[in-house]
């Protein structure tokens, strides 16, 4: 039974397009390569992936590394006696402190650094929630159909149907003391009926197709029907979901922060909670706001760049 | 046809009903639950004891569920703790309407303004630096956050070079005479030109940091579809048989591209609520998104509670609609 979304709103479409691209692409495979190999083939002469995988690359090497690069402890109040109220709240840049510091004495380029390592965490761990929890709604629906997935996928719509940063400050909103992990389950929930919706697609229209069909008849049982034979089929378009999820991750967070609902302990710097903090200073120090900024851009945009193109490669449309 | 709105109408209700159960469900898991939501933290005992005596909190779930939809359908929220102290919450919603209507209408309407025309040019440019540069903005435009975006156009367009407004909806000393609460259109509807432009010259600003978000998801689905439209059967007939080619640009592809984007416009009303939220902010421009953003720093429950179901309802009526236009505009969706 095809349960075709009923109603052609286009927030379902587009993760619907997306569910269909990774199916169909195998199978007008027309020189026999797969059709990873087909789509690294391009990518590789893909300015914009390179770009895109060139900013991903060095933004995990600057989180791996971050310890070793900042030259001062990021959470010290090095400057803290030059810091006043009134007529000096944020120290200027100075020789051991290219960019000054912050409004508690402590070293911003240091906590640039270090901060990277916090985002990437916050990054990561919100796509990957929100991976698990889609996965196994997706995989549940899209595998049983029949009433599972009627139930599953009822919800997974209104859920979809909520504005979805709403959704995040509304979860963030339910915890009473608010921290990194209240953040990254905040912003991982609101990414759950979006991988719910991609998998069961990717799912519905691998069930009537024929290696499903003839690993039915070898009598090979559902299960492994389902974790070796589907799920690996459907992991394309999860990729493509989870690298653009990366960006908004990151981008969100900031947005939590900004509203105060992000994580209250500073000590461990993250670009987000720096950018939230800098609201304060914009008109008289705005450079505090500035270069977090500059970096969550720089990591959403390199994020982003590699999942669009990584979306047209894995696109059958865009193939020749 | 009918059938079509007909189960679209049916598929909103029965959303709105699970909406409702997980409203309430996120109100009992509130940290200290519903009664010091309503009450605020600096209740006395007696009083909560009262008002949970009063809200049944002793009854049973599905009873309790009853009683909250009901008093949600008579609009019964309780009372603002923070952002408009002692106000009732949902006259906080009421006057705070008009603001963002406002404020989201421009911004819409000049991400369509500019989203399509771009998007349609640098489709029928593929591969110019045009269209790179287009594409390349877009892309750049997601990766800003939105409330940053706002801090710079408010910091660059009104605190250096001082030629609009920082913040506000209206100067000081402005009398206005109030008719609708969309100050732009008062100002036209009473004559006083003077405080429609100067209502007008606030919302610029805001307007701006907000259309970045429709503008790029706009501009970015009238590239696609354009592009798609360009490649059909019809469009190379028509080019075949003569047809003059504003002709074709006009009648045949732009009319068919527009579709998708139609129902794109609509879906942006919640990004833009969400984005409001940030945007309002900044200016301090006092509209739902204000109240919202507020109602989540300090914890105003009665306002969230209201401001959330609120914008989730108008989210989803707007789809409804949307869907149906979409119905009336393309035929093939009906038989689907």
């Amino acid at each position: 039974m095809n349960r075709n979304p009923l109603s052609p709103t286009a927030k379902k479409e587009r993760i619907d397009a997306l569910a269909r691209s990774g199916d169909s692409g195998r199978v007008d495979s027309d020189e026999g390569v797969s059709l990873w190999r087909s789509a690294w083939r391009r990518l590789r002469r893909n300015v914009v992936f390179l770009i895109g995988a060139a900013i991903i690359v060095a933004f995990i090497l600057l989180a791996t590394f971050a310890p070793w690069l900042a030259p001062h402890d990021p959470s010290a109040r090095l400057l803290i006696d030059e810091v006043s109220r009134q007529s000096n709240p944020v120290p200027e840049a100075r020789p051991g402190f290219p960019l000054g510091a912050d409004d508690r004495g402590r070293d911003l380029l240091s906590r640039l650094i270090v901060g990277s390592r916090q985002t990437l965490m916050v990054g990561v761990m919100a796509t990957l929630g929100g991976l698990v929890g889609g996965v196994t709604l997706g995989t549940l629906a899209g595998a049983f159909g029949g009433w599972v997935d009627a139930v599953v996928m009822r919800v997974v719509d209104v859920l979809l149907s909520i504005p979805s940063l709403l959704m995040a400050f509304s979860i963030a909103a339910m915890f009473a003391r608010p921290s990194q992990w209240t953040l990254i389950v905040a912003i991982a929930i609101v990414q759950v009926p979006i991988f719910a919706r991609l998998l069961r697609g990717t799912m519905l229209a691998q069930r009537h197709s024929d290696h499903v069909l003839a690993a039915t008849a070898l009598g090979v049982k559902k299960g492994p029907i389902i974790f070796r034979h589907m799920l690996p089929n459907a992991m394309g378009p999860v990729i493509v979901q989870a690298t653009l999820v990366l960006a908004t991750a990151i981008i969100d967070a900031a947005a939590l922060s900004f509203l105060g609902l992000g994580n209250p302990d500073d000590r461990v710097p993250e670009w987000g909670q720096m950018l939230g903090a800098a609201q304060g200073f914009f008109n008289t120090f705005p450079h505090l706001a500035y270069y977090p900024a500059l970096c969550i851009i720089v990591v959403a945009l390199g994020f982003t760049l590699v999942g669009e193109s990584l979306r047209e490669a894995l696109d059958p449309k865009s193939r020749r | 046809m009918t059938k079509y709105i007909v189960r679209r109408l049916f598929q909103a209700v029965i959303a709105l009903f699970v909406l409702s159960m997980l409203l309430f469900a996120w109100l009992r898991s509130l940290p200290g639950g519903p009664v010091s939501a309503l009450l605020g933290e600096r209740s006395t005992p007696e009083d909560r004891a009262a008002l949970e005596a009063a809200l049944g909190l002793d009854q049973p779930l599905h009873i309790q569920y009853w009683r909250f939809l009901t008093r949600a359908l008579r609009g019964e929220f309780g009372t603002s703790t923070f952002v408009s102290p002692g106000t009732d919450a949902f006259e906080v919603f009421l006057t705070r309407l008009p603001a963002t209507i406002e404020l989201s209408f421009v911004a819409l309407l000049l991400a369509v303004a500019f989203a399509i025309p771009i998007g349609y040019l640098a489709a029928r440019n593929r591969g110019t630096a045009l269209d790179t540069g287009a594409v390349v903005t877009s892309l750049v435009g997601v990766a800003v956050p939105v409330f940053f975006l706002a801090f710079v156009l408010r910091d660059v367009f009104a605190v250096q070079l001082g030629w609009l407004p920082p913040s506000g909806r209206e100067s000081v000393g402005i009398n206005a005479t109030r008719v609708t609460g969309l100050f732009v259109l008062d100002g036209l509807l009473t004559r006083e030109w003077d405080a429609a432009w100067d209502a007008f010259k606030h919302l610029i600003l805001p307007a701006i940091a907000l259309a970045s978000i429709p503008f790029a998801v706009i501009f970015r689905i009238t590239r696609a579809s354009v592009l798609e439209v360009l490649d059909e059967d019809y469009v190379r007939t028509a080019q075949s048989k003569g047809l003059r080619s504003n002709v074709i640009r006009i009648r045949h592809v732009l009319r068919n591209a527009l579709i998708p984007v139609v129902t794109t416009i609509g879906l942006q009303i919640g990004a833009l609520l969400a984005g409001a939220v940030l945007t309002e902010r900044v200016f301090s421009f006092r509209g739902i998104g204000h109240a919202l953003s507020y109602g989540f720093t300090n914890r105003d429950y009665a306002v969230l509670q209201v401001l959330i179901m609120m914008a989730a309802l108008i989210y989803i009526v707007v789809n409804l609609l949307v869907d149906i236009a979409y119905a009336v505009i393309d035929p093939r969706v009906r038989a689907k």
